[in-house]
């Protein structure tokens, strides 16, 4: 699956990480976790995919994850072993200043 | 997106903590997350496309507002404080739909309500009854599946009317969803935190306090009825750490805590304030009292998601400590805009953005800003960016200044004026207290000044004395033509001055 909508949930095919897409490119990309391709939640892993050792820096319950020309962002809305990449550049945690609670 | 996806990891990450609080009861993550599901299942067997709420805040408010997200339906509180033709006019654009409210309006309005072709109906809920029935265990519940569309409606709201016709704003799913990833770090309340919440629930601060609160994990102190001395005994008795409340609120509690040198609260670290003009002496007098408190004034409209400017608490630490007047007036501004927010201020005739220092109309562009109304469509510019149709100014640092909404901007033979410049001057009088200033048919200028005062207890002065005192201050053209004294000044429940009632009452008595 290449073509990301913004709102759609995903999982990882190899650990038990979940995300859902902030913001989606305009065009067709690979996002991987832990090496392998993201599917969508109601899908079912394929056979054989294991997780990339090379790949296991993990994804954190409530981080936000972009890419570096900033046109994708995933939420880890559940946490896993898995690392995230976009076309085998990995993902940074975006940074948020925080603010003071207003409401 | 949707916020159900908020509270999804919410109850994932901590079910067991307590959510939301009304009296002694009490609402865990998981127990609002399944009560939601309950809710939500049997709006989808109703197959009903609105959920509306006529009601105090209780525990079922969160439970709707992310019941109708589950079920992929709007969610409309609306305002117990209006009339019953006023409400029916609401309520009818609202078809077909569920209306949860109280036992008695709920005996009142009957079982459903239909129009008069009888295609579109409202059912009636009693709610004290259905929140019972929807926190039984094994009852069953929806699909734990939503929608992740974002441009699904997740609230409607009627703005506050204080120009005119209700209408409804609308926030799809994708505007409260950023609103909430911008602002608030997942889990990042302590698991002894917990914030009071006095803002009725048809008011955008508490629709938004209810997703931040989720998302940061603390615990809402629900408090349906706001009064001084409940909200200390409240405070105190719950160990509340945050609170939130609009300015009519701080200065009761000020004035409960007359004559005290503090408020003892010690449990209280943060307190937010908005939704309405903040006078300078309350909040230095609410600074004096709560020593220990991060202050934070919040800015933001029904349209923008709520909050969309903040001046923090060090922002008030230092106009208190500072001798330098450009950075102690900054306690009246709103502060900055938030990271993901971008602020542009624009000429009132030509449209060109205005240099600091200048007033103007507040334009602001981000992805929690939805700019649009129900039957109107989004009034955003083609390139994203709302009219909030308030007057403000930036500083060189880039503090917002507001300067009250343009739709009560005084023009006056060709020249505009604020009204808050000629209340501002009025209120430095000591003979006066409080003070409104609306623009009148005029037949020589088109609009002229009048303005309608309160006096302070026991001080007379003669409308000539005070014209005098603005003339002598301002341009003669900013000086009211007219000065009425009046008992009191007529405010909506959040502390907004309703000027509409005001001009509507001063072209009546001609």
């Amino acid at each position: 699956m290449a073509i990301f909508k913004a709102g759609m949930r995903l999982r990882s095919a190899v650990c038990s990480s979940e995300l859902m897409l902030i913001l989606a490119p305009g065009h067709d990309v690979t996002l991987t976790c832990g090496g392998a391709p993201v599917i969508e939640l109601a899908e079912d892993p394929p056979a054989g995919v294991s997780i990339d050792s090379e790949q296991q820096q993990g994804t954190f319950m409530g981080k936000r994850y972009t890419n570096e020309a900033g046109d994708l962002e995933v939420l880890c809305t559940k946490p896993g072993e898995g690392g995230l990449a976009v076309d085998g550049a990995k993902l940074a945690v975006k940074g948020a200043k925080p603010l003071p609670s207003s409401d | 997106m949707n916020l159900m996806m908020l509270l999804e990891m919410a109850a994932g990450a901590y079910g067991d903590r307590v959510a939301f609080q009304n009296g002694e009861d009490t609402l865990s993550y998981q127990q609002l997350f399944d009560a939601a599901g309950v809710l939500a299942k049997s709006l989808d067997d109703d197959r009903t496309e609105h959920l509306a709420m006529l009601d105090e805040t209780s525990l079922a408010l969160p439970i709707a507002v992310f019941a109708a997200s589950w079920a992929g339906i709007p969610f409309a509180p609306l305002n117990y404080r209006l009339t019953d033709p006023e409400l029916d006019s609401l309520i009818a654009q609202l078809q077909p739909g569920r209306l949860l409210t109280d036992p008695a309006r709920a005996a009142r309005l009957g079982k459903k309500i239909t129009s008069a072709d009888g295609d579109h109906f409202v059912s009636v809920d009693s709610l004290p009854p259905l929140l019972s029935a929807l926190r039984e265990e094994n009852a069953s519940q929806r699909d734990p599946t939503w929608s992740m569309e974002p441009e699904e409606i997740a609230i409607l709201l009627f703005t506050s009317g204080t120009t005119g016709t209700p209408k409804a704003a609308v926030l799809r799913q994708k505007h409260l969803v950023s609103y909430v990833l911008g602002t608030v770090e997942f889990m990042s309340a302590a698991e002894e935190d917990a914030s009071l919440n006095c803002v009725p629930p048809y008011h955008i601060a508490g629709v938004a306090a209810i997703a931040s609160a989720v998302y940061s994990g603390r615990r809402v102190i629900q408090m349906p009825n706001f009064s001084a001395d409940s909200w200390l005994e409240t405070a105190r008795k719950q160990r509340v750490t945050h609170a939130f409340v609009v300015p009519t609120m701080l200065a009761r509690i000020i004035e409960a805590l007359d004559g005290k040198a503090g408020a003892d609260l010690p449990s209280l670290r943060a307190l937010s304030y908005g939704g309405g003009k903040m006078p300078r002496a309350v909040v230095e007098r609410a600074m004096q009292l709560f020593p220990d408190c991060d202050f934070t004034n919040a800015y933001g409209l029904t349209e923008t998601s709520s909050t969309i400017s903040l001046l923090g608490p060090q922002d008030h630490r230092d106009a208190m400590a500072s001798e330098d007047e450009v950075i102690r007036r900054r306690i009246v501004s709103v502060g900055q805009p938030l990271p993901t927010i971008e602020i542009s201020i624009r000429d009132m005739d030509d449209g060109r953005e205005l240099p600091a220092g200048e007033a103007g109309l507040i334009f602001v562009r981000g992805e929690q800003v939805s700019g649009e109304y129900r039957g109107q469509g989004s009034h955003l510019d083609e390139d994203g960016w709302f009219n909030t149709r308030d007057g403000g100014s930036l500083d060189e640092a880039g503090y917002l200044y507001l300067e009250g909404r343009m739709d009560d901007v005084i023009v006056r033979g060709g020249e505009n004026m604020s009204p808050g410049e000629v209340e501002d001057v009025l209120l430095t009088h000591e003979a006066v207290s409080d003070v409104a200033v609306v623009g009148v048919p005029d037949e020589q200028w088109g609009e002229g000044v009048a303005a309608v005062v309160v006096l302070a207890p026991e001080t007379t002065i003669s409308a000539g004395e005070l014209q005098q005192w603005v003339k002598d201050r301002l341009r003669s053209s900013r000086t009211p033509e007219r000065i009425d004294f009046w008992d009191e000044l007529p405010y909506n429940e959040t502390g907004k001055l309703l000027r509409r009632k005001v001009r509507e009452a001063i072209r009546e008595s001609g």
